[in-house]
C-alpha cells in the first residue's frame, strides 16, 4: 500500500535502506534490555530506521550527492554496524541471544497474537491517515513545488509519508526480515502500476497483491516443512510482478507485442489497398481487372495480404487478374480521413 | 492600467552555495501588465520566480504582494511550473491535475467536491482541453500538457500569475492559444509574469519586460526599453533583433 508512494517517488531503494537501517536498532534494543521481547526490539528498529531515513534526507538536501548514493551509503553503514553488533551479541554468554538473526530473513512462525494485533492496528492507522491526507499525498508526489505555492507545508507531508513507510517496514521485519523487506514493499506496487492508470486503484491493488502474497506465501510455507515464510512470500509477490509485466492489458509486454504486430499487419494491408486504389482510379470503372503481376513491384504485397483483402471483400480475384470492389474503393477513400481523425 | 503595484521585490539576493544566482534585485511590477522576464541561460529567471513564490529561500531581501507578505497573499498568486519539472507518467488524468488547482483554497484534509469539479471543467474548456479530460496525462502531447498546467493555474482564480517558460516545446497552435488566454487575463486586470525565451515575440506578446542577468538590467514598458542597448547589456554580445514598432 505505502509502497506505491515509494515507487512513484522514484525512491524505491528507500525501503531497502530503511529496513537495513533498522538492524542496529534491533541489536541495540537487545543489548540494552537483554530480553527478546519483540515490541521493544521493534521500537529499537523504528528509532534507528527513522534516524537512517532522516540522515538520507539530510545527505540529499545538504550535499551534492545523488539520492542513490546517499541510500547506498546509509544502507551499508547501518547494516554493517548492525552485523557488527549481532556478532558481538552472539559471543555473549546470554542464552537469549539465539534467534536474533531471524530478523535477517524473517520468520512468521515467531509471530504471536499480540504481534498480529499490533500489525492490524498500525495498518488501520495507515489507512485512516491515507484517506485523510489523500489529496495532500497526491499533490506532493506529482508536483512538490506547486504544492508549496498552494500553501501546503510539503515538509510536513513528506515527513508523514516517510514515517509511515518506516513504520510499515519495521512491522514487516519480523515476517520477511531485513534483507527481503524492500521487495515486500515494492513488488505489489510495481505489479499494481501495470494494471491501472489511477492512483487510488494502484494503491488498492497494491494492498490486495500484498495481502495475497502474504496469505499464499504463508500457506505454501506451512504446507511444506523447512520452507521459511519470508522468502516464499517474496517469491509469490515476484510472481505477481512477472505476471503483471507480461499480461497486463495496457502496459504488459505480451499485449504490447500483439498490438504492435497487429498494427503492422493492418498498415501493410492498407498500403497494398491504397496502391491498388491508385491503379484503379485511373480507370472509369473502378472494378476494372488488372493483372496480379503489377503488384509485384510493390513491397508490401504478399499472397497473404491479397487473400486477406479478398476475405474482407475489398478485392475480387479472377485467375491472374484482380479488381477492386465498390466496398474496397470506399474503404480506401475513407482511410486517409480516418487517419487524420485518429491523429487529432 | 492602474498605478497599483502588484509585486514588489526589494534587494533580493539568492545563491546556490557560494555562487550568487540573483544579486540585489529591486523590482516593481504594476498591476495589470503582461510581463516577460528575459535573459540568457543561467541568468536566474526561474530562480527569481521561485524565490518570489517562496519555493527557494533567498539570502537577503523581501517580497511583497499588494503591499503584504507573500504568505498572507498566497491565494492571490498562481504558479505554472516548467513542464519538465514533473513526472508525466504519474497515474492520473488531465481533469485530476487541473483539480489540484483547487486544493489550495480547500486547505488540509477537505476533499474536492462538485463545485471544484465544475471549476476544473470550465478551466479545461478555456484551454480547449475538455475532450481530453479523462485522458491519462502520459498520453498527452507536450503542448497539451502545457495547457493542462495552464488550466490548473486558471482554476485558482488568482490575481497574479507566474509562468515558467509556458511556450517551451509547444507548437504554433498551442502558443497562440496560450497567448490569447494570457491576453484575456490582462484584460481582466490580472498581472501575468512569464519567463520567456523567444526575443522575437516579446514586442508582439508583452507590454512590460524585465531584462535579467544575475542583476536586473532594466525593467519597464516594452515600447520604451526593449532595444538593442538593453539586449546587448543582458546577453553580453552585440545582440540585434528586428523590432517591429
Amino acid at each position: 500500500m505505502l509502497g506505491s508512494f515509494a515507487v512513484l517517488r522514484k525512491q524505491s531503494l528507500l525501503g531497502d535502506a530503511i529496513s537495513h537501517a533498522a538492524l542496529p536498532g534491533i541489536a541495540i534494543a537487545f543489548l540494552l534490555t537483554g530480553a527478546k521481547e519483540s515490541n521493544t526490539l521493534l521500537l529499537g528498529a523504528l528509532v534507528s530506521g527513522l534516524i537512517g531515513t532522516f540522515w538520507i534526507r539530510g545527505i540529499i538536501t545538504k550535499t551534492h550527492l545523488k539520492s542513490d548514493t546517499a541510500l547506498g551509503l546509509i544502507l551499508s553503514l547501518f547494516f554493517g554496524f548492525g552485523m557488527l553488533l549481532l556478532t558481538f551479541i552472539q559471543k555473549q554468554p546470554n542464552a537469549n541471544q539465539a534467534g536474533l538473526d531471524k530478523y535477517l530473513f524473517g520468520q512468521a512462525a515467531t509471530l504471536v497474537e499480540s504481534d498480529v494485533w499490533l500489525m492490524a492496528i498500525v495498518t488501520g492507522l495507515c489507512l485512516i491517515v491515507l484517506l485523510l491526507f489523500w489529496k495532500e499525498f497526491k499533490i506532493l508526489l506529482f508536483d512538490k513545488d506547486y504544492a508549496n505555492t498552494l500553501g501546503f507545508n510539503t515538509k510536513t507531508i513528506d515527513i508523514l509519508i516517510t514515517s509511515f513507510i518506516v513504520l510499515a517496514i519495521v512491522l514487516g521485519l519480523q515476517t520477511v526480515g531485513v534483507v527481503l523487506m524492500s521487495a515486500m514493499l515494492l513488488a505489489p506496487a510495481a505489479a499494481a502500476r501495470q494494471w491501472t492508470n489511477s492512483l487510488s486503484m494502484m494503491v488498492f491493488l497494491a494492498a490486495l497483491f500484498g495481502a495475497f502474497s502474504g496469505v499464499f506465501g504463508t500457506a505454501i510455507s506451512a504446507a511444506q516443512n523447512n520452507l521459511s515464510t519470508g522468502p516464499v512470500i517474496v517469491i509469490v509477490a515476484s510472481v505477481f510482478v512477472m505476471f503483471s509485466f507480461i499480461f497486463s492489458p495496457n502496459r504488459g509486454l505480451l499485449f504490447r507485442q500483439i498490438r504492435f504486430i497487429k498494427n503492422r499487419r493492418d498498415l501493410e494491408l492498407h498500403k497494398t489497398l491504397s496502391f491498388m486504389f491508385n491503379i484503379a482510379k485511373t480507370h472509369e470503372n473502378i472494378s476494372h481487372p488488372h493483372t496480379i503481376k503489377i503488384l509485384n513491384n510493390f513491397q508490401g504485397y504478399t499472397k497473404g495480404t491479397l487473400k486477406k483483402l479478398v476475405d474482407k471483400n475489398y478485392v475480387t480475384l479472377n485467375g491472374n487478374m484482380w479488381s477492386l470492389t465498390q466496398e474496397g474503393f470506399e474503404t480506401v477513400s475513407n482511410l486517409y480521413n480516418q487517419q487524420l481523425k485518429k491523429d487529432e | 492600467m492602474s498605478s497599483k503595484i502588484a509585486v514588489q521585490v526589494d534587494d533580493l539576493t539568492v545563491a546556490y552555495n557560494y555562487k550568487p544566482v540573483l544579486w540585489d534585485i529591486d523590482l516593481e511590477i504594476p498591476e495589470g501588465v503582461l510581463m516577460a522576464i528575459v535573459g540568457p541561460n543561467g541568468a536566474g529567471k526561474s530562480t527569481l520566480i521561485k524565490s518570489i513564490l517562496g519555493i527557494l529561500k533567498p539570502i537577503a531581501g523581501s517580497v511583497s504582494i499588494y503591499g503584504k507578505s507573500y504568505d498572507k497573499q498566497r491565494s492571490l498568486v498562481a504558479y505554472v511550473p516548467q513542464k519538465g519539472s514533473v513526472d508525466w507518467d504519474f497515474p492520473t488524468t488531465a481533469l485530476d491535475v487541473v483539480m489540484m488547482g483547487t486544493y489550495g483554497s480547500l486547505g488540509w484534509i477537505k476533499r474536492p467536491g462538485q463545485k471544484e469539479k465544475k471549476a476544473a471543467l470550465e478551466a479545461l474548456e478555456q484551454v480547449g482541453m475538455l475532450p481530453f479530460k479523462n485522458r491519462q496525462i502520459s498520453q498527452l502531447s507536450g503542448g497539451q500538457q502545457q495547457r493542462i498546467f495552464l488550466a490548473r493555474a486558471l482554476v485558482q482564480d488568482a490575481s497574479i500569475y507566474f509562468m515558467d517558460e509556458p511556450f517551451q516545446g509547444v507548437d504554433a497552435t498551442t502558443e497562440i492559444a496560450i497567448i490569447n488566454i494570457l491576453k484575456a487575463l490582462r484584460k481582466a486586470n490580472k498581472t501575468v509574469i512569464v519567463v520567456h525565451h523567444d526575443l522575437q515575440t516579446v514586442p508582439e506578446y508583452f507590454d512590460w519586460v524585465t531584462f535579467l542577468n544575475v542583476k536586473k538590467i532594466a525593467t519597464g514598458p516594452v515600447k520604451d526599453i526593449f532595444n538593442d542597448d538593453n539586449l546587448t547589456k543582458t546577453y553580453g554580445i552585440n545582440y540585434k533583433v528586428s523590432i517591429q514598432k
